[in-house]
């Protein structure tokens, strides 16, 4: 991998983890919120099914999540393990994706009913 | 006069080596690098240390004190002796040549990595360059200009011991300085070999060189500057 791919994915992460950090607080802040008093399956189905702002939200954290975390791997797996090379890049960008397809499943569980 | 004694641990040998103690008689105003020196000429004149100027301008006498990478000329003993007990190794991070000396070669080696040399385009014949002292660029330089090359930087860096290709705090800080020097052409060449995983990017941003750095310079900061450069530079094709 090249060192300016390198850098590209450095500042994917970056951009990435800025995404993380507001989505992580609105995120928090909504379930705290919403539980005050007690919310059932049914009811928060109720509220998510057919909100596509709140898939949108959704889309966009799970993308987040799936370019962030990865790329964080390689760089633990190269530090801690001495693992680098195109088979651990493969592994990984397998990883990314199972992330996206776990993550949208999810939200789609969610807004369109499952 | 003082007649304290200090208990001096002394790393001898290579990596199979072992610590000898040494009984050196405690002075006033004594430097980690007399204590060294009394052991040498009075006690063991085999062992072996690096030094040069003794007053920190010449970055030769840098060693693992009580675990710490210090430099030894201008450390007092009153400052880092814990009970009267002093243990002296080579400086981390680097391969060992015998008792206190580490082989530096690596170290300077990626100050070329980095491009750490400077490169312009003006001959004796041209006119001198105008630098505003006050510009920006002039002062990012400044803050970085004074290091010395002891080494105590990269022996501090966690980075460097987790993957040892990793340029270091002390070759990236020279190329922040050449960086902000507005005579140097080699910016596009400097850029692409400090770019990626064992450039910039690696930077954890521990900041144990910024802490440790006995000029009082930050290569943190001049480092984060880089990564935010050369990651905008690769996001515009410009890095190849």
């Amino acid at each position: 991998m090249s060192a300016a791919t390198q850098a590209r994915l450095w500042y994917a992460q970056r951009i990435s983890a800025m995404i993380l950090a507001l989505c992580v607080v609105v995120h928090i802040v909504t379930i705290v919120y919403a539980v005050r008093g007690g919310l059932s399956g049914v009811e928060i189905l109720a509220r998510t099914r057919g909100n596509a702002v709140f898939a949108a939200f959704y889309v966009l954290f799970v993308v987040s999540a799936a370019i962030h975390a990865p790329i964080g791997l390689a760089r633990i797996a190269e530090e801690w393990l001495q693992w680098r090379g195109r088979w651990l890049n493969g592994l990984l960008l397998v990883f990314a994706l199972v992330l996206v397809a776990v993550g949208l499943s999810a939200v789609w569980g969610l807004y369109g009913g499952g | 006069m003082n007649t304290e004694t200090l208990r001096v641990s002394i790393w001898r040998g290579k990596t199979d080596g072992r610590f000898v103690s040494y009984a050196v008689p405690r002075l006033d105003s004594q430097t980690v690098l007399d204590v060294v020196t009394y052991v040498q000429r009075t006690l063991d004149s085999s062992l072996s240390y690096r030094f040069s100027c003794r007053v920190g301008m010449c970055g030769s006498c840098a060693m693992t004190v009580n675990g710490v990478a210090r430099w030894t000329c201008r450390t007092h003993v009153s400052k880092v002796a814990v009970d009267g007990v002093l243990e002296l190794a080579p400086l981390s991070n680097l391969p060992m040549i015998k008792d206190l000396a580490s082989d530096m070669a690596p170290f300077f080696d990626k100050w070329a990595g980095a491009k750490g040399q400077f490169k312009g385009e003006r001959s004796r014949h041209d006119d001198f360059a105008s630098v505003q002292p006050d510009s920006v660029k002039r002062k990012a330089a400044d803050a970085g200009i004074e290091c010395i090359g002891c080494g105590v930087c990269y022996a501090s860096c966690d980075t460097v011991t987790w993957r040892p290709d990793y340029l270091g705090p002390a070759a990236l800080n020279r190329a922040w300085t050449l960086v902000n020097d507005e005579r140097d052409v080699a910016g596009n060449e400097r850029m692409r070999a400090i770019a990626g995983d064992a450039g910039c990017h690696a930077c954890h941003t521990h900041t144990s060189c910024s802490e440790r750095c006995p000029k009082g310079i930050a290569p943190t900061l001049g480092i984060s500057a880089l990564k935010r450069l050369t990651a905008r530079a690769a996001m515009r094709g410009e890095l190849g």
